[in-house]
């Protein structure tokens, strides 16, 4: 059993998971929506002081940092107590790609983990101008599309498509737009720099 | 007691997001290339399963463990911020690999940069917050 759940899970077991996390939230009373914590610690940090947008409860949102909490433990538990045996497998279309460009395959490189290339997640290339980019850049247009969408992943592909919200659909196609445009066109030029 | 039940559903989130490789740059970078199912597999599971719970559950009338109807609330229907966001959002997406879960996920993976893209995140939801009054939405 043990041996089963640490290794990489097939991704009808993934998806019916991720569904019953949903449902178990809605159970509990509350919407499975992860940015909404990136707001309340702006909150947290005195935001509401002087933007409107940020005079919220915190305190009703304590469940789901708690929430947070968990996640950032699970990934702990799921990556060094139970670990996969074997690195991400990605399709061979995909590391012949990711060799074109000089980024190490999954495992391949130095990095402690195959789950993201160390060429731009390892601690010493913090200061090349593609980490730069990937790091602030790139989580800067997370947390303000998210926030300007009205959710991100959790809330509007899974959540919101699930309630077959129309305003859900459109994030999704958005993120779509914005996905295929970056990993088509600007990502083969960053990758260079 | 009750932030235990929280704590519990987020470490089995968290875990989820693990084996299923839904945290890994690599996978999503397959993703947008369309050279693997995978995450469309996850995905279209997760949501042709909770589209069909969410049905059954207004249909029976389903409420919470407090007996409150359950958080289903529909957003407000407009266009510019859901397209404008979502491709803001997409453009940061594809680049970082990591949507905000899979984030706090790659934490406690000892990803340290990652706490960077975290905290880059909360400064763009700031500005968000800041400048939201000029935006259409």
């Amino acid at each position: 059993m043990l041996e089963w759940i640490s290794q990489p899970w097939h991704w009808s077991v993934s998806g019916a998971a991720i569904a019953a996390v949903m449902f178990l939230l809605l159970y509990a009373g509350k919407e499975f929506g992860v940015s909404s914590n990136l707001r309340t610690m702006c909150t947290i940090a005195g935001a509401g002081r002087k933007y409107d947008f940020f005079r919220i409860d915190w305190r009703a949102q304590r469940w789901n940092l708690t929430f947070v909490a968990g996640s950032v433990l699970g990934g702990f538990l799921a990556f060094y107590v139970l670990p996969s045996s074997e690195p991400v497998t990605v399709s061979a279309e995909t590391v012949t790609y990711l060799q074109s460009v000089g980024l190490s395959a999954p495992g391949a490189g130095e990095l402690h983990s195959s789950f993201v290339p160390g060429e731009l997640f390892a601690v010493d290339q913090l200061f090349t101008l593609r980490t730069l980019l990937v790091v602030i850049l790139g989580g800067f247009l997370v947390g303000f599309g998210a926030r300007w969408a009205g959710g991100c992943t959790s809330g509007h592909a899974i959540s919101g498509l699930s309630n077959l919200q129309l305003p859900s659909l459109i994030a999704v196609v958005g993120f779509f737009i914005g996905g295929l445009f970056m990993s088509w066109v600007l990502l083969p030029f960053i990758l260079q720099l | 007691m009750r932030f235990l039940v929280y704590l519990f559903i987020g470490t089995f989130f968290g875990f989820v997001m693990t084996k299923s490789e839904a945290i890994s740059w690599y996978r999503i970078l397959e993703m947008f290339r369309f050279e693997s199912f995978h995450m469309y597999g996850i995905i279209g599971t997760a949501v042709v399963l909770g589209a069909i719970g969410v049905a059954l559950a207004k249909r029976f009338g389903w409420t919470a463990s407090d007996g409150q109807a359950l958080k289903l609330n529909p957003k407000n229907f407009s266009v510019p911020r859901y397209l404008y966001g979502g491709t803001l959002f997409g453009l940061g997406w594809a680049l970082t690999g990591a949507c905000p879960g899979p984030m706090f996920t790659l934490l406690g993976q000892g990803i340290w940069l990652i706490g960077l893209v975290i905290l880059s995140a909360t400064v763009g939801t700031f500005s968000y917050g800041v400048v939201r009054h000029r935006l259409p939405h």
